[in-house]
């Protein structure tokens, strides 16, 4: 009741000199829109900063297998072969925190064409879902692999623009046959230019085909680093027919099936393992989630014990990250202090006009503190108008300031994220700029003596 | 009957700078309930000092004010603004009402420093019924600026009379008012004093104004200079 008759007076104030009002109100109303336009803009910008780092890995996992200790002697990271595809498809189905996962086995070996060859940085064998994880769904030409040629282990491939101009001149590779250590593989899509990572390799130098393309029908061993088409060299007189799975196995671990087998079981029963499985997290904020649920994942996939240590390992990309995370709090500082400044301009704004209000009405406090008001009311008066003027600014600020971004979004194609916390925040910030601006000009006003301010002219 | 002011040796000096100015020197006088009075005096005499002290729109340097039975003079801002509401009303030379505000949202406010707890149709009613007093009942919804001189003044006396004051405080009540409306605006201060009993003091430099009360305070170089008429 009372507060309702501060406000009734304060509106009534207000509407008594309308041009003043609607003038302090603009000053507010800029500021509030200007915060609001900029912090949608700002935050468009940081997604879509976000998204470019993204698509570097930002958000990408590696799960690599465990160390092997033999007697004390430690042989590394990799060193034995625990991941299978099996862990790929669990991580993809008991991870939320996930969004895709890829298997990938890597080769390193000759690759050839006509007269020219090549040895790629990167042989590696996955799925279409590495392309996602990598964010490299854009192909400069052709089309990816699907899972169907995974199915089948198919032999075609996608190839970085590095093996393009190394093997074929730069003219269109689609649908040639390159082989890869005797075999053959149909080129059907060209990834789009990555450039070199951050360790100065050539991302653009590999070749994708299927994983089961690559583990069975190219590398029988698992992962090697070094050039396996150099120790087979003896082999390479070898005839590859298209019908033998295993070309260039050297030992057969498991029977011959017949024919009648064979027949039986298109599929033959794979015993394999991956080098490793690359996962993207879905977003930056879910790393950590998504690094608690692989683990929990292969743990219990890898049937370990609760007291067993992990037989894998799973990386982030730390210096990606962070680099993210520190762009994306210098932009809110920046946003933030532009805000700022913003509000403070549309803050001196109203109190100067109030300061002038309270001049111009000196009389009428005068008047109204020999009718018994008490200072503190003449001061809860002027703070109310401030307030009402800043409240006022804010609401007609929001709808300004969307509908500027929207504006913006719409003609300049600039991205923008709209934001219910800069609402928020703009709504409380401009009536906190009222109480703070309003009240030096109010406590003036309360100050005054009745006697001067009845008698001022 | 009690008396409703009562001064006693009340001065007041004012400090400008090193200098300090006598303005009233040792004032006493009482004004009896029911009472209706001029204070006269010539600009500088103290007159307004006086006006100010007996209104409690502030204090005296020394001495006794003693309103309804209290003594004021040491009240500070927050009781004296209390007092006002209370139990002074204020009439001004130039009106005082807060233009592009209609008549009646004038005299309401008083009302919005009042303790009592009252509805806002209960307001409205007794600031209607104010106005139907001083005979503006047609003039309601009005502006100052749509109102005469004598209609303005009207307005002001509904407005101090709004919380049932006992003590009328009138400044200059007709010195920007016609003679004829003068006239008026007098006779309503001898009716509301006559008829509802509430103590007017009327604050003038012009004899003719005088003539309308009973009793004249005279004051002259911030002295009593002696009363004619009943004391």
């Amino acid at each position: 009741m009372r507060l309702l008759g501060i406000l009734k007076t304060a509106a009534g104030a207000l509407r008594r000199s309308t041009m003043r009002t609607l003038l302090t109100t603009l000053g507010i109303v800029i500021g509030v829109a200007a915060v609001i336009t900029m912090m949608e803009i700002g935050n468009g910008a940081t997604l879509a900063i976000q998204r470019t780092l993204t698509s570097l890995g930002a958000n990408t996992l590696a799960v690599i297998p465990g160390a092997q200790n033999v007697g004390g002697v430690n042989y590394g990271i990799g060193s034995v072969t625990t991941l299978t595809p099996n862990d790929a498809d669990a991580i993809s189905k008991k991870c939320p925190a996930v969004a895709n996962v890829a298997p990938i086995v890597r080769a390193r070996t000759q690759i050839v064409y006509g007269k020219r060859n090549w040895v790629p940085t990167y042989i590696y064998g996955s799925t279409p879902s590495f392309l996602l994880v990598r964010d490299w769904t854009n192909m400069e030409e052709g089309a990816a692999f699907t899972e169907h040629d995974v199915l089948n282990a198919s032999k075609v491939c996608v190839i970085g623009r590095t093996i393009v101009r190394e093997l074929f001149a730069g003219q269109s590779p689609i649908g040639k046959e390159i082989r890869v250590r005797n075999v053959s593989f149909k080129v059907i899509g060209v990834l789009s230019p990555k450039g070199a990572n951050m360790m100065g390799q050539d991302q653009d130098d590999i070749l994708l085909a299927p994983w089961t393309t690559i583990k069975y029908r190219v590398v029988a061993t698992s992962v090697s680093s070094s050039n396996q088409s150099a120790t087979n060299t003896t082999n390479a007189t070898e005839v590859n027919s298209l019908t033998q799975m295993y070309p260039n196995i050297t030992t057969s671990l498991y029977p011959t099936q017949s024919s009648n087998e064979l027949a039986d079981l298109p599929q033959p029963i794979r015993f394999a393992n991956v080098d490793q499985i690359l996962a993207n997290a879905r977003s930056a904020a879910q790393i950590p989630g998504a690094i608690e649920q692989i683990t929990d994942a292969l743990r219990q996939n890898h049937h370990l014990r609760p007291t067993a240590p992990n037989d894998f390992t799973v990386r982030d990309m730390t210096e990606i990250t962070k680099a993210m995370s520190s762009t994306t709090a210098l932009i809110t500082k920046l946003l933030l202090y532009v805000a700022m400044i913003s509000l403070v301009v549309g803050g001196v704004g109203i109190m100067n006009i109030m300061l002038v209000s309270v001049t111009e009405r000196t009389r009428e406090i005068g008047l109204r503190m020999a009718v018994g008001a008490e200072p503190n009311d003449i001061l809860r008066q002027f703070l109310a108008e401030a307030i009402v003027v800043c409240l006022l600014g804010g609401i007609i600020g929001i709808a300004v300031g969307r509908g500027t971004s929207t504006l913006v979004s719409k003609v300049l194609n600039w991205p923008t994220v709209a934001s219910v916390g800069a609402i928020v925040a703009a709504v409380v910030v401009s009536a906190s700029v009222g109480v703070i601006f309003g009240f030096y000009p109010a406590w003036k006003g309360s100050r005054l003596d009745p006697i001067d301010a009845l008698r001022y002219e | 009957m009690a008396d409703l002011v009562k001064l006693q040796n009340i001065q007041k000096t004012y400090h400008l700078g090193e200098v300090d100015l006598p303005v009233l020197k040792g004032v006493s006088l009482a004004v009896a309930r029911g009472e209706l009075v001029t204070l006269m005096g010539a600009s500088g005499s103290g007159k307004s000092t006086l006006m100010n002290i007996l209104g409690c729109l502030d204090h005296p340097t020394s001495g006794e004010y003693w309103l309804d039975g209290q003594e004021v003079s040491h009240f500070g801002a927050k009781e004296r603004a209390r007092l006002r509401n209370r139990i002074i009303g204020f009439v001004f030379q130039s009106f005082n009402l807060l233009p592009r505000t209609t008549a009646l949202e004038n005299v309401l406010i008083p009302l919005s420093y009042t303790r009592e707890n009252l509805s806002e149709r209960q307001k409205r009613e007794r600031a209607a019924e104010m106005l139907t007093k001083v005979g503006l009942a047609d003039r309601i919804g009005h502006q100052p600026s749509q109102l005469s001189g004598g209609e303005q003044q009207r307005v002001a006396i509904a407005r101090s009379l709004i919380n049932h004051p006992q003590l009328l405080l009138a400044d200059e009540p007709t010195g920007n008012l016609d003679s004829h409306t003068s006239e008026d605006i007098l006779g309503m201060f001898e009716t509301l004093n006559a008829t509802d009993g509430i103590t007017v003091i009327l604050v003038t430099h012009d004899p003719a104004v005088a003539h309308h009360t009973r009793r004249t305070i005279r004051i002259k170089d911030g002295l009593i200079e002696g009363s004619k008429g009943v004391a």
